[in-house]
């Protein structure tokens, strides 16, 4: 028969300070392992989003990054009469060959900053799906206009729209912003790759991007491009490549999540074992008379095992919260692929909550073990355990209550007299009238708690006396 | 002192109530250690550039390269001793992931200008003499396993095509904070391959009077203003500080994470004490029946707490020591990553105060605890 839950919530709340003060301690623990996780996950989301399931990306053949590929005019005008590049309603490819250059410039709060500026066809917009124009307009053709991300406008100074910026020795017009998904693109600088290009790094590009008419087609149109003889190029999956200019430091940053919180959680862990041996020990009559009823030794690990899982759920679920806050907010690092900075948010996903919880779970588990073990093994015979025998019986003894009226109420095939018998006391009776005893409902004032023999001496009575 | 054993007794009263705490004061040095650790180690590869060499870069990006025209202007720019360059050359060996750092360098200049790199001199003399040859670090020709006159392949990312280099000397870092991962090769291989396309990705001048370094700057940057390539020149310290603040906010997340491991750890020690005290009060009211005061009892309570950390701290912070070694591996991103003594002495003084926190509510419980209710509970 199980323990009701009712029984370790109660048990819980006659001590609040030593069961909020561990919880408190998880809770700390599951919002650093939550936020870390957070962090390499809005790293993740800030690449990957950066590329589009249908869009082929092509770079010179060795090119593991943008700042390395270079691409000729002649390269690129023979991708762009490739069949497989998908074209718009008006009939025009939708491809863009585009410059990548990285420049420094002085941020609000003072030092440099390297940003992507990012040279693009008129049709880029159309091209990347999650790009969209939130404040301004897009540049005109063969102006010396500029479009800026989101994330961007915020960092460094003189990008509002209709400000400009001085880079490569000419002045250029900030006449929109753009945002793209909170991915990296929203820390770039666009403009027309046609103006950047004598301005930079002369008459090449250094990738492009394309829609693919058929994107499952994809294998195909790369082993079309690789061994085509007038071409010298790699073709990639844009949202693969930016995955795996993603990939080191997205590793780097969850093997610190992990390992950060793993350390935390055997300190955290330690806490819990002490709190809940302390628990064990304290009642250490309630275990007698729980053992006492009939209750297994295994009923009794596992209900000191949820207890402990109680505690540690409270705890993930105070650190969720505590966590919670931090969605959103924008910090930067650089993409070591191209030395640009690049902005994100730390993501928190509803997935990482529940992994919290699984860790809080865990650590609860781990924490309630020993001692929950420690309480099943403790004998009946125990001498904390014989003092509770001997209370049990003390004030009952003058009004006995009669075994037949008793066995009414209880199954007549259970015979828990054998089970614990040897010890002299009339434990039958008391065990009926346990079955019937209806504290566990929540009928009763007085929890379970410490009050039990409480609760047990006055139902006796209580029956004893109807009677 | 004379209450010595009264406070080892209380110790020792659950011995494994003692060491699960001491335990998790010891996890959580442990942790704060390495922690700050990281960044006294970034801090430290902030301030390893000189102040007396100044860098001079294209004003557009660190990755735009500079004619090498340049060198004889700058030679000639008064209170310039001694002018070099250098390219990076981001190529690969075997697996990507596996990153360390190239660098084509003007061999005669650049390492008379870096009495940081020490190299033996019939290396360098070897070195001067072959085109191909290169200088490997100490903490490279281990990871890779490589052995002096090996010749290696490397793969262009920037510069395509297969590189051999052949090592011909291996040099030693003077500061642990330097890297031993880098590889230096001539500039001239790299020129000859790319068809002398290639110019110095960026200068590295020497000064007289390293006080006069802003001025120096100011004049270079002046005399390239109006030229195609402007320029942008700091010192090398200010250079490579620039490249420690690319990795974003470390430090802030790094307290971040240290203020929630102390407060963790101080909720569970707290706890742990009060349990202590709950299970002596009969004692606490029978001591204080024989007289004991009340700073007595909360000298105490105070000391077994701070006994308890302070242990705690110190096995942690010890096991930090020997974690944080030059064979950890961090220390391939991380050049110099060790425990300083400043970082050993904040884990003591934290450990302590941990000890005298979670100490206080019991010993402020013990003060205002009435003698006759703990009695009357006892019995």
């Amino acid at each position: 028969m199980k323990i009701p839950l009712i029984y370790n919530l109660r048990s819980l709340r006659q001590r609040p300070i030593s069961t909020l003060t561990t919880a408190i301690g998880m809770a700390l623990v599951v919002a650093v392992f939550v936020a870390m996780m957070a962090l390499s996950n809005g790293f993740r989301a800030a690449l990957v989003g950066t590329g589009a399931e249908e869009n082929a990306f092509i770079v010179r053949k060795g090119a593991n990054d943008e700042m390395s590929s270079g691409l000729s005019r002649q390269t690129v005008s023979t991708i762009s009469s490739l069949p497989f590049v998908a074209k718009d309603d008006e009939g025009r490819p939708l491809i863009s060959p585009e410059t990548f250059v990285v420049i420094s410039l002085q941020r609000i709060n003072g030092g440099m900053g390297n940003v992507v500026v990012r040279g693009v066809s008129p049709q880029a917009i159309k091209v990347r799906r999650g790009v969209e124009i939130i404040e301004g307009k897009m540049f005109r053709i063969g102006a010396r206009e500029i479009i800026v991300g989101k994330t961007l406008a915020q960092t460094f100074p003189n990008t509002a729209v209709g400000e400009q910026i001085t880079f490569g020795g000419q002045p250029w017009t900030v006449v929109g912003h753009f945002s793209a998904n909170g991915s990296a693109f929203e820390s770039e600088i666009w403009g027309e790759n046609e103006q950047f290009m004598p301005v930079f790094r002369g008459e090449v590009f250094q990738s492009v991007t394309f829609r693919m008419s058929d994107p499952s087609a994809f294998a195909g149109i790369a082993e079309t491009l690789e061994n085509d003889p007038r071409l010298f190029v790699d073709a990639h999956r844009e949202v693969e490549f930016y995955e795996n200019q993603s990939a080191q430091l997205g590793t780097i940053l969850n093997f610190v999540a992990v390992f950060i919180a793993s350390i935390m959680a055997v300190g955290a862990v330690f806490g819990a074992i002490n709190t809940m041996y302390a628990a064990v020990a304290s009642r250490a009559p309630e275990i007698g008379v729980l053992l006492t009823l009939g209750f297994k030794p295994r009923n009794v690990l596992s209900s000191f095992m949820v207890e402990a899982l109680v505690i540690a759920l409270i705890g993930g679920l105070i650190g969720c919260l505590i966590v919670l806050p931090i969605n959103g907010l924008v910090t930067s690092t650089t993409n070591w692929s191209s030395f640009s900075e690049i902005a994100f948010a730390f993501r928190v996903t509803p997935r990482l909550l529940m992994y919290g919880l699984v860790f809080a779970a865990g650590m609860g588990l781990v924490g309630g073990f020993f001692p929950a073990w420690k309480a099943a093994r403790q004998h009946v015979g125990d001498h904390k355990t014989r003092r509770v025998n001997s209370l049990l019986e003390l004030p009952l003894n003058p009004r006995k209550p009669r075994k037949d009226s008793a066995a009414e109420s209880t199954e007549p095939s259970d015979s828990p007299q054998k089970e614990i018998g040897g010890h002299g006391f009339r434990s039958v009776s008391y065990i009926s009238y346990f079955r019937g005893f209806r504290g566990f409902s929540g009928k009763q004032k007085h929890g379970m708690g410490t009050n039990l023999l409480a609760d047990l001496q006055r139902s006796l009575h209580s029956k004893a006396s109807k009677r | 002192m004379k209450f010595a054993r009264l406070v080892w007794a209380n110790i020792f009263r659950n011995k494994r109530r003692t060491f699960l705490t001491a335990a998790s004061v010891a996890v959580a040095m442990f942790l704060f250690a390495s922690l700050r650790s990281i960044i006294t180690t970034l801090e430290a590869s902030a301030e390893l550039g000189s102040e007396a060499r100044l860098v001079t870069r294209n004003a557009i990006g660190i990755t735009f390269p500079l004619p090498e025209a340049y060198t004889s202007r700058l030679k000639s720019t008064s209170g310039i001793r001694n002018v070099s360059w250098a390219n990076w050359f981001g190529g690969v060996y075997q697996d990507p992931q596996d990153f360390f750092a190239q660098f084509a360098v003007h061999g005669e200049s650049y390492f008379a200008m870096y009495p940081e790199i020490r190299i033996p001199d019939d290396q360098l003399d070897l070195f001067l003499r072959e085109r191909t040859a290169a200088i490997v670090g100490t903490g490279l020709m281990e990871r890779f396993g490589w052995s002096l006159d090996q010749t290696v392949t490397l793969q262009g990312t920037i510069f395509p095509g297969d590189w051999e280099f052949t090592i011909r000397g291996v040099y030693t870092p003077d500061n642990p904070s330097f890297s031993d991962q880098t590889m230096y090769f001539r500039y001239d291989y790299l020129f000859e391959r790319t068809n002398r396309q290639v110019t110095p990705g960026w200068f590295i001048l020497q000064l007289e009077d390293p006080t006069a370094a802003a001025n120096i700057s100011t004049t270079i940057d002046a005399l390239f203003e109006n030229s195609t390539a402007p320029t942008a020149t700091e010192t090398e310290r200010a250079f490579q500080a620039g490249f420690v603040t690319m990795w974003g906010n470390v430090a802030g997340l790094v307290r971040a994470i240290g203020t929630a491991v102390f407060f963790a750890i101080l909720l569970v020690a707290a706890n742990t004490m009060m349990m202590a005290a709950r299970e002596r009060i009969n004692e606490v009211a029978v001591m204080k029946t024989l007289g004991f005061q009340n700073r007595t009892l909360a000298t105490l309570v105070l000391s077994e707490a701070t006994i308890i950390t302070g242990v705690g701290g110190l096995i942690g912070l010890l096991l930090a020591k020997g974690f944080i070694n030059p064979a950890n591996p961090v220390n391939v991103m991380l050049p110099g990553f060790i425990l300083t003594t400043g970082t050993f002495v904040a884990g003591v003084g934290i450990s302590i105060a941990l000890g005298l926190v979670s100490g206080a509510v019991p010993a402020w419980q013990s003060a205002r605890l009435s003698v006759v209710q703990a009695l009357r509970r006892v019995a």
